[in-house]
């Protein structure tokens, strides 16, 4: 054929230039792809290595010690993270999953846009803006930071994530699963209830085990609500501390037993961030990645 | 049959419907609250003053944005110019060059890189990092680029350069990621077509996907921009925490995120306060209008809402 | 000619009375070793036309649906067929601006009537759709039961039920030894034939099928017409189907539907060798559709 001779003929004439721009190129795009994967990890590893060394029973089990003591650990952090993520579903499932079904079945065009629209605006909130509403809200007016402020903080963060991925997955559910229940004579709330929404709730699971990882994480929004504390608190009307608030404050401070506990405390946040991650994956594909 | 009208069901839709409300509400109490909580000191200084000025004294009650701007304005243009290429290029790692499988595990990597907490990426620019930047690579490039103004003044480590170079770590899953869908999205037929002329595999990225993509990865750019600018934990830790505008790199300064998280806790007048929300506020301000042109951008071209 | 209760009389021309049926009725009565003289009309529908926004889908359709016999409703695509079924049980308007005007009676009892509840309708008229379509969430003896799950009904005597449904659409034995497994675990001819027990559980008193066979192999598909042979007389069924010689095989009654609109309607026998309308003529014999 014409067309390949013209191009065999072209590769021939200008084959070792455009050899050496190929592998230039190909040389290019693969240093991309080593330097994006590098810092993950060089970071993981450098959080491994350093954190491991002050890891300890102890760091898990006991509360911080007066400062210039070494020993203690951070188990108010860790009940503090787990109360404020816990608490911040209990209050962003019931809106989150409601509206993902609300957008995924309505036919209110333009309510729905708006509705979107304003879950795509609020996940772009920087989430220390969000932690500013909430404590001019929650805070200020009764005077004290509180783990329950800490908890709507949180559950505002969560809100767009999980609203979204319950849309997507609902959207899959097929839509004559839901017919055959009308059909059947029931009701279009059992229809959603005990058809489309158990067909669809491994991906709403995974959707908010992936909200609730990326929360444990969040710091900011955390310095104006919860505040942070020394003391294992119980009562989420108190300031409560979290994980990323200690690794905040112990990396700033100037003392070196801190800041090796500052690591350690990274390295167990990472590890259940990561974990949590990795389990929302395995729930929507089947199996990692 | 029975002859009555049910009301269950509506009672169900009202309750979705107002979930769906409660979202919006919420977005706009955000921007109502921290507007009035910002009114204060806009009322004593003034929109203008408190954007162009570039004093930050809580002891006389004089606050203005600039530097605070400058700096996360810069710290995210610096991100930005590091990870979009780095980016770009392992996008196009993943679709053109990776066997599917390594494909796939790459985009495993990518998204572990995106999960990993920002105060975590902070203490690893703190104590890892910028001690690096200090001892290796800022000598280095005042060495060989001395002489220009970015590179002036002492190696400290920290600053906007460091920031900046952190901050792309961060972005680089979003870019990945997009572009790859993105390039996903070239009709096959397109990429058939260059395959078939017999084009390298620069060519067809140059010459057949990339025009193709092009306000596809714009729109990933201004997404990441939109993350990058909100950025808080990370970018406090590195930044060097010095109110001033400055030329160089190499230069401590702020961002508006990092001068509300450093002192919020010190802010003890109500004007102080107030002169925080504002920073807020215009930080609310700029990362709205950035996320919503990048949703527009990426929605017109995958067809798809992310 | 009066008679207009629940009982149809035809008039000594052969036609029906005018007031009902626009369409007439061809075919020499006592030659028909099927039909009697009289008999019941389980349901009338008057004068439907049913679209959507600004488009109509069917428009002022006249025809009886005769008890405990199968009527076929047969044309070409788009024709409307679907959008008519689903105005028997009420499903078309579940749709976004969807709209119905005419009116259907069950038994002499307007469905649309003010004060009827839909979902109560759809007990008594029941559908089977074109894709098989178990509910994946659902064991095999869940499905069966599905129509009292979902309606929160309570069902006395539940493996009873199960039996006796799945006997009737010849399951029984094929599945009895693994009721626990869930709904989408069959092969696609078994499926549907669950799907048909789903519907058949809730004992109505009218089966809607929308091309129940056009996802299925011809043996799965001669299965389900010898169900429907048997269900019929016990059960009104209304066939939708673009397979004509399904619909000469396994109906009674057959109306035939172009561009929305009944183009004729009579007992299949004569409709299929002596059709009276000329365009019934050219799609019986595959001039289109």
């Amino acid at each position: 054929m014409k067309l390949s001779s013209i191009s065999r003929k072209l590769l021939r004439i200008a084959s070792s230039k455009r050899r050496f721009l190929n592998s230039l190129f190909s040389l290019g795009v693969v240093l991309s792809a080593i330097l994006v994967v590098a810092p993950l990890f060089i970071i993981l590893v450098s959080v491994a290595i350093k954190g491991g060394r002050a890891l300890n029973l102890d760091f898990f089990l006991s509360l911080p010690k007066a400062v210039g003591e070494s020993g203690g650990g951070i188990a108010h952090a860790i009940v503090g993270t787990l109360f404020m993520v816990g608490t911040g579903l209990l209050f962003s499932i019931p809106i989150g999953v409601a509206s993902g079904v609300f957008l995924a079945t309505t036919s209110n065009k333009r309510l729905s846009a708006i509705v979107r629209t304003s879950a795509d605006c609020l996940a772009g909130v920087p989430s220390i803006v969000t932690g500013l509403f909430v404590y001019a809200l929650l805070v200020v007016p009764f005077k004290r930071f509180s783990g329950f402020a800490g908890a709507v903080a949180l559950s505002i963060i969560m809100l767009p994530t999980i609203t979204r991925t319950t849309e997507e997955v609902v959207r899959m559910v097929p839509h004559d699963l839901f017919e055959s229940a009308i059909a059947l004579g029931a009701k279009r709330w059992q229809a959603v209830f005990r058809v489309v929404l158990p067909t669809a709730s491994r991906g709403i699971l995974a959707g908010f085990i992936g909200a609730a990882s990326r929360a444990m994480g969040e710091t900011a929004p955390l310095m104006f609500t919860a505040f942070g504390s020394h003391f294992l608190n119980l009562n989420p009307f108190e300031p409560v501390s979290a994980i990323p608030l200690v690794i905040f404050n112990y990396a700033i401070s100037p003392y070196e037993d801190w800041q090796q506990k500052a690591w350690a405390a990274s390295l167990v946040l990472t590890f259940l961030v990561l974990g949590g991650i990795i389990v929302s994956r395995r729930l929507v594909y089947g199996r990692f990645g | 049959m029975s002859r009555r009208r049910f009301s269950s069901d509506s009672v169900f839709f009202s309750y979705l419907t107002l979930s769906g409300a409660s979202i919006v509400a919420i977005l706009a109490g955000i921007a109502v609250v921290i507007g009035l909580q910002s009114r204060e000191n806009i009322n004593r200084t003034g929109i203008i003053e408190f954007i162009t000025g570039t004093t930050w004294d809580p002891v006389t009650g004089i606050f203005g944005a600039l530097p605070a701007i400058y700096g996360t304005v810069l710290t995210s243009f610096v991100a930005i110019i590091i990870a979009v290429p780095l980016g770009f290029g392992s996008a196009i790692f993943i679709s053109e060059f990776a066997p599917p499988k390594m494909g796939a595990v790459f985009s495993v990597f990518i998204d572990l890189l995106a999960s990993i907490p920002s105060v975590v990426y902070g203490l690893f620019g703190l104590f890892t990092f910028a001690p690096f930047m200090r001892e290796h690579v800022q000598p280095l490039l005042q060495g060989a680029f001395g002489n220009l103004p970015l590179f002036q003044g002492p190696p400290l480590g920290v600053g906007f350069l460091t920031a900046g170079i952190v901050l792309s770590i961060m972005i680089l899953p979003i870019i990945t990621s997009v572009s790859r869908e993105v390039l996903k999205a070239v009709p096959t037929p397109e990429r058939e077509a260059g395959i078939a002329l017999g084009l390298t595999r620069f060519e067809l990225v140059r010459g057949v996907l990339f025009p193709s993509s092009r306000s596809g990865l714009f729109g990933a750019t201004i997404l990441a921009l939109g993350r990058a600018l909100g950025e808080t934990m990370a970018v406090t830790m590195v930044i060097g925490n010095r109110y001033e505008i400055s030329s160089s790199l190499f230069a401590p300064g702020h961002t508006l995120s990092a001068v509300i998280a450093n002192e919020f806790t010190e802010a003890g007048t109500p004007q102080y306060l107030s002169a925080l929300a504002g920073l807020a506020l215009i930080l609310m301000g700029i990362t709205l209008l950035v996320n919503v042109i990048a949703r527009i951008l990426v929605l017109r071209i995958t067809g798809a809402t992310r | 000619m009066g008679g207009l209760d629940s009982k149809m009389v035809l008039d000594e021309n052969g036609s029906w009375s005018d007031r009902i049926m626009k369409a007439s009725f061809t075919g020499d009565l006592e030659d028909h070793p099927k039909l009697a003289k009289g008999f019941d009309v389980k349901m009338r529908i008057e004068r439907l036309t049913a679209g959507y926004g600004k488009r109509n889908a069917i428009t002022d359709i006249s025809l009886p649906i005769i008890k405990n016999r199968v009527t076929a409703i047969i044309g070409p695509s788009g024709c409307g067929k679907s959008t008519f079924l689903r105005c028997l049980n009420r499903m078309h308007e579940v749709l976004p601006e969807a709209f119905v005007s005419g009116r259907v009676t069950l038994d002499d009892v307007d469905i649309y009537g003010e004060d009827i509840d839909p979902t109560d309708l759809r007990r008594r008229v029941g559908m089977v759709f074109q894709k098989p379509n178990p509910f994946p969430t659902m064991s095999i003896r869940n499905n069966c039961l599905a129509g009292f799950l979902l309606t929160s009904k309570k069902v006395r005597y539940p493996e009873e039920v199960v039996e006796r449904t799945l006997r009737k659409v010849g399951l029984w034995d094929e599945v009895k030894d693994m009721l626990d497994r869930p709904g989408t675990y069959l092969s696609g001819g078994q499926q549907q034939r669950l799907c048909i027990a789903r519907a058949l559980a809730v004992e109505p008193e009218v089966l809607l099928m929308d091309e129940p066979c056009s996802a299925l192999d011809p043996i799965a598909t001669a299965r389900i017409e010898e169900l429907i042979h048997e269900l019929c007389s016990s059960v009104t069924i209304v066939i939708v189907t673009h397979n004509m010689q399904q619909a000469a095989r396994v109906s009674h009654f057959t109306a035939f539907l172009y561009m929305g609109r009944l183009i004729e309607y009579g007992d299949t026998p004569t409709i299929f060798t002596r059709p009276k309308e000329s365009l019934t003529e050219e799609y019986i014999t595959g001039r289109f559709g």
